[in-house]
């Protein structure tokens, strides 16, 4: 327990203010992409990669999944695994609708 | 023991100290963290909210005895049905078993003091009370009229009723059932009692721990899409109305993906119950215990694949509604798995006719026929023709009322004298079992006939011929009616008259039957260790020899 307590506070709080920074930034540059037409599907592919990597960032250290058991990482992981199992019915539905061959 | 001992066994007394008299005034019930107390507060909550629901029950049926709309107007028939779901589904089944007998055995079940969380425990009934005065908010302001599901872009953007309301007493409510899966399975894992193997846990503890799973993934996306449907509904943000750019059947890919595994949140911890049942009065380990324990996590994975069979009629394309079909026909394998196992386990079994096990007998006939009728409703050619039918309505009654409800009734009366420590009257208890039994099925099987003759769901009028088939269901809802309420007179009865029941009146094995009746507030006095098998009836010695309520309750 004690090692488990030692790992979730093994960074300081200098590092804490620099991931709010990084989010910070990300979001800006969400705000930014925002504003340039990469060309569908670019425009949404872009904004999905900006929200992963500030979800990867909140995970890993806010949440403390960085260093914690294996439960933890398993039960995380299965989150996210759950969250790509709706995407990927809603999109063997939305995808294969007719019509959506000229959408793409 | 001889006979002559036997019958001379004095009655057993209640014993000195147990968790109802170690505090007595209000305070000491609203801020207890005690599991059992906490089980006792979700109780009177969901009885409370049950009945409710059930008055809405019996304005739909009135309405329906004639095939005019003669008793309300057809925008308040849709406030009836609608707030008739959302209370017994969000407010009444979804907590029943787990919050109530899951909350008062699992700590039992597994050898603990209390679960991991008890303070988090208590919160779960606070947001469940605060959810549920949010809707009651509602539904004195004038109710909702989008039907439980809250199809969009009706809920969203036409209707005039207090969907707002709701949706923010569901969302909450969410978080009670979130609480309580997150508990069930830190306690599981953390908190079991030394020789408490998983091959030993009882069949109860493992379908809490498929249900918690679901609770814990399936509930945060409902809470996402009642934020959405709100967001579109308050600051008119596009993601369910074409009119806003959104997709309706966005809508219903998200509701689904949380509310038809929420059908297994109901009827799994049933099956956990039925386990227990019958193997108690089989007097049989249960037939292949690891199938039944694996089915129940085999029904909490394969229950998220399957959502889809819900919108076949709608835009849904064809090869997904082929994909959805096909896991569907799936799910029943882990089912029917369960119920051949039970059925082997009565073969050769000393088996009792106690009310919980009419119970269970009952569970086991109509959740099969509630399943199989769900096999055709997963065929697509099946479904495109009673869709939105009473057929449907029918099959999800006979799975939710048949199967969820039998189970938790059957459970109530299984370890009421384990809850209270008294008995409730043999007599009564088999007559309303059967009551209920023959009411339920004068109600909801001329149902599946009139949606296959095609009287839709949902609909305050309808032609004439239906009318036979509509007075038949009512009637059955009115007996259905009296065998409710029958349990609810003789179990606030028994609270004083019953007589004392001992610790083990059924000579049932597990150890929460180890244990005094009722519990004391830490459950046992030294944490117990584990050397037998689940339902080890054949050699398993119980540890003390029943009183007169043995093998007859009479």
């Amino acid at each position: 327990m004690s090692e488990q307590h030692a790992s979730e506070h093994e960074h300081g709080l200098k590092f804490y203010w620099l991931v709010l920074f990084a989010l910070l930034i990300l979001t800006w540059v969400t705000y930014g992409a925002a504003l340039i037409d990469f060309g569908h599907p670019w425009s949404d592919l872009v904004a999905l990669a900006i929200a992963v990597t500030k979800a990867t960032l909140v995970v890993s250290f806010f949440m403390h999944v960085k260093g914690a058991t294996s439960m933890i990482k398993m039960s995380a992981v299965g989150g996210f695994f759950w969250l790509l199992i709706f995407f990927a019915f809603v999109l063997a539905d939305v995808l294969t609708r007719p019509g959506m061959r000229d959408f793409f | 023991m001889s006979t002559q001992e036997f019958a001379f066994t004095p009655y057993p007394d209640l014993p000195k100290s147990h968790y109802l008299n170690v505090a007595y005034g209000l305070k000491s019930w609203l801020f207890t963290t005690d599991h059992k107390r906490i089980g006792i507060l979700y109780l009177l909550s969901i009885t409370f909210f049950f009945a409710l629901g059930g008055l809405y029950a019996t304005a739909i049926r009135l309405e329906l005895l004639t095939p005019a709309g003669d008793m309300v107007q057809p925008d308040t028939y849709n406030r009836l049905f609608t707030m008739h779901g959302i209370l017994m589904v969000f407010f009444f089944l979804v907590p029943s078993i787990p919050a109530v007998l899951g909350n008062f055995l699992l700590p039992l079940m597994i050898g603990a003091k209390d679960v991991a969380f008890p303070r988090l425990n208590l919160a779960s009934w606070y947001m469940y009370m605060f959810g549920a005065g949010f809707t009651m908010y509602a539904l004195f302001m004038g109710g909702v009229d989008t039907g439980w599901t809250f199809y969009t872009p009706f809920s969203s953007t036409y209707s005039n009723s207090y969907v707002a309301a709701v949706a923010v007493g569901i969302f909450i409510n969410g978080f009670s059932s979130i609480f309580t899966g997150i508990n069930f399975m830190v306690t599981i894992h953390r908190m079991r009692a030394p020789g408490m193997t998983w091959s030993r846990l009882p069949l109860f503890v493992w379908s809490h721990y498929a249900t918690s799973l679901i609770m814990v993934l399936g509930t945060p996306v409902l809470a996402i899409t009642i934020v959405l449907l709100a967001m579109e509904r308050v600051f008119k943000l596009g993601f369910f109305d074409p009119a806003l750019g959104g997709d309706p059947v966005l809508f219903q890919h998200l509701f689904w993906f949380y509310s038809h595994p929420a059908v297994y949140i109901m009827i799994l911890p049933s099956m956990g119950v039925i386990s227990e049942i019958i193997a108690a009065f089989s007097r049989k380990p249960i037939f292949g215990y690891k199938f039944v324990a694996f089915a129940s996590m085999g029904i909490a994975i394969l229950g998220f694949l399957v959502w889809g069979h819900h919108l076949f009629v709608s835009s849904q394309s064809l090869y997904a509604g082929l994909i959805f079909s096909i896991l569907s026909m799936l799910v029943a394998v882990p089912s029917a798995v369960k119920v051949f196992n039970w059925t082997a386990t009565l073969y050769k079994g000393s088996i009792e006719y106690s009310t919980p096990m009419f119970y269970a007998l009952g569970f086991i006939g109509l959740f099969t026929i509630g399943g199989l009728t769900g096999l055709m409703l997963a065929t697509i050619g099946i479904d495109v023709h009673v869709h939105d039918t009473y057929f449907v309505v029918a099959h999800f009654h006979y799975i939710m009322v048949g199967g969820a409800l039998m189970g938790y009734l059957g459970g109530l009366h299984y370890w009421w004298p384990k809850i209270t420590g008294r008995m409730y009257p043999g007599f009564w208890s088999h007559l309303s079992a059967l009551i209920i039994f023959l009411g339920f099925n004068l109600t909801f099987f001329p149902q599946f006939v009139l949606g296959y003759l095609g009287m839709p769901r949902r609909y305050h009028s309808y032609p004439e011929e239906f009318q036979i088939l509509h007075i038949l269901s009512t009637a059955g809802a009115s007996i259905l009616a009296v065998g409710y309420i029958i349990p609810l007179v003789y179990f606030i009865w028994s609270l004083k008259y019953g007589e004392v029941a001992g610790d083990n009146p059924w000579d049932a094995v597990g150890l929460e039957w180890q244990t005094t009746s009722p519990p004391s507030l830490h459950n046992f006095d030294e944490i117990p260790v584990v050397d037998f098998e689940p339902y080890d009836y054949v050699e398993h010695e119980p540890v003390e020899r029943p009183y007169r309520y043995s093998r007859s309750e009479a």
